[in-house]
């Protein structure tokens, strides 16, 4: 056949597209389990490390059955609600209205107590950010936080999930003495907010520590019904 | 193939990209990725087995195919293998080696615009056999990737005391704890990838006279 008439032209493309798709999408789907798999000790990962377990990808879900007792979806009432906390989609939760959203809480036993991970989810400079912060038992101490983010600035922004950046939240307060809700502030240098409930913020990452601040009064405030009516 | 397998001939396939035809320093191709993944050492080793394998393969698929691609669409037909190739590439580091893939899926997804990958499907590998371009694609991703893997050495050692990650630089010299000695800055900019490459084509051409232009 005339290799440069237009019909072989034509048909050497169709056939050649149709193959290629066979291939990758053949292996996206022999791949997809695995793929899958990796995130979801990802996430483990990430819950362990913000009530300050260590894990690796090999002992995430050993530890994780271990010390994860229980896991169930709220609504911003505060009340129980049914279905799978762990595969719930939070940046589809929080497109719902207030009243609608359904929020996911992990609760962990560690050996410092019974402790409840909350998971968030915001915007940082370029993309996503999100996160899991611990409370403890009062409902209003901070045990531990990790923070995650798909693009932000390596060096800047990007250093919120960095252990330097996280551990500064172990202790702070979600609550004020009279029991409002302040959440906590990520303050630049100079910055006035009370020690309680202040972090300090990046240099050069403002942006980013502005979307980590907002990100977790946001979602502070969908789990406040929940933490008022757990209090001890 | 009446040929042996590594004759002189084939063999100069694989060292000639080292030197006297270096994608980078002699054919200045590659330039972008040069600049974006040498500012540490680890992500220029990982770019260069990436491109290795993508490029050897790439050559071996269109050099089987070169007689049956219609001429009119031969450089798309070549883009369609090499984004394939990457994107299989991408998927099997994310479903195997999961944290590499993490910190490089925005590398190994640039393999696909690099220059070197078009330039040689369509220098060689539409015109020679499997063999000698599989040789040819080992050869030119070994001299793109030796000169990656010395600017990345460079880069950072001098940008950030440091190589694969371990400090090398005690910080005791640093003037910041009472020392002698600075971090150049500009060594983790991009254009000092440029005046890097830049040295180094200059240290060859001075030894390798064949290089210098009249």
């Amino acid at each position: 056949m005339d290799r440069n008439s237009n019909t072989y032209t034509f048909l050497y493309a169709a056939i050649m597209v149709i193959v290629v798709a066979a291939v990758l999408a053949s292996v996206s789907l022999a791949l997809k389990p695995a793929q899958k798999k990796n995130v979801e000790i990802e996430k483990k990962q990430n819950i362990l490390a913000s009530v300050n377990i260590e894990s690796t990808a090999e002992t995430a879900e050993a530890i994780y059955a271990d010390k994860v007792v229980d896991e169930y979806l709220v609504n911003t009432k505060g009340e129980k609600v049914d279905g799978n906390a762990f595969t719930t989609d939070l940046k589809k939760e929080r497109a719902k209205s207030f009243e609608e959203m359904v929020l996911p809480v992990f609760v962990c036993k560690t050996d410092e107590g019974t402790k409840y991970v909350l998971p968030v989810y915001g915007a940082g400079l370029w993309g996503p950010i999100w996160g899991y912060v611990s409370v403890s038992d009062d409902m209003n101490t901070i045990f531990g936080a990790n923070f995650d983010h798909e693009g932000e600035t390596p060096g800047l922004g990007a250093e919120i999930s960095t252990t330097g950046f996280e551990v500064q939240f172990k202790g702070k307060q979600i609550f004020d003495e009279a029991g409002k809700m302040v959440s906590v502030t990520v303050a630049k240098a100079g910055q006035v907010a009370p020690e309680a409930h202040k972090v300090d913020a990046i240099s050069g990452g403002t942006i980013t520590s502005k979307g980590l601040e907002k990100m977790l009064l946001d979602d502070f405030a969908g789990y406040e019904a929940f933490l008022n009516k757990n209090k001890n | 193939m009446s040929e042996p397998l590594f004759s002189k001939k084939n063999l100069k396939l694989l060292s000639d990209p080292l030197n006297d035809s270096n994608p980078i320093t002699v054919q200045v191709l590659g330039i972008c990725s040069a600049l974006a993944v040498t500012a540490q050492l680890k992500p220029a080793i990982v770019m260069t087995i990436s491109v290795m394998a993508v490029l050897a393969l790439a050559n071996v698929i269109v050099s089987m195919l070169r007689n049956t691609i219609p001429n009119r669409i031969r450089i798309i037909v070549q883009l369609v293998v090499i984004a394939a190739l990457v994107i299989l590439v991408d998927q099997v580091l994310r479903a195997y080696v999961y944290d590499v893939s993490k910190q490089l899926s925005v590398f190994v997804g640039l393999i696909i615009t690099n220059c070197i990958l078009m330039g040689r499907l369509e220098a060689f590998a539409l015109g020679n056999r499997p063999w000698q371009s599989f040789l040819d694609g080992i050869g030119n991703a070994a001299g793109y990737g030796f000169i990656l893997i010395v600017v990345g050495f460079f880069r950072e050692i001098l940008g950030s005391g440091s190589l694969l990650g371990y400090k090398i630089i005690p910080d005791s010299w640093y003037i910041v704890n009472g020392g002698f000695y600075e971090n150049n800055g500009l060594m983790v900019l991009s254009p000092m990838a440029l005046i890097v490459v830049g040295v180094i084509i200059w240290v060859q051409r001075s030894r390798n006279t064949k290089l210098i232009e009249d």
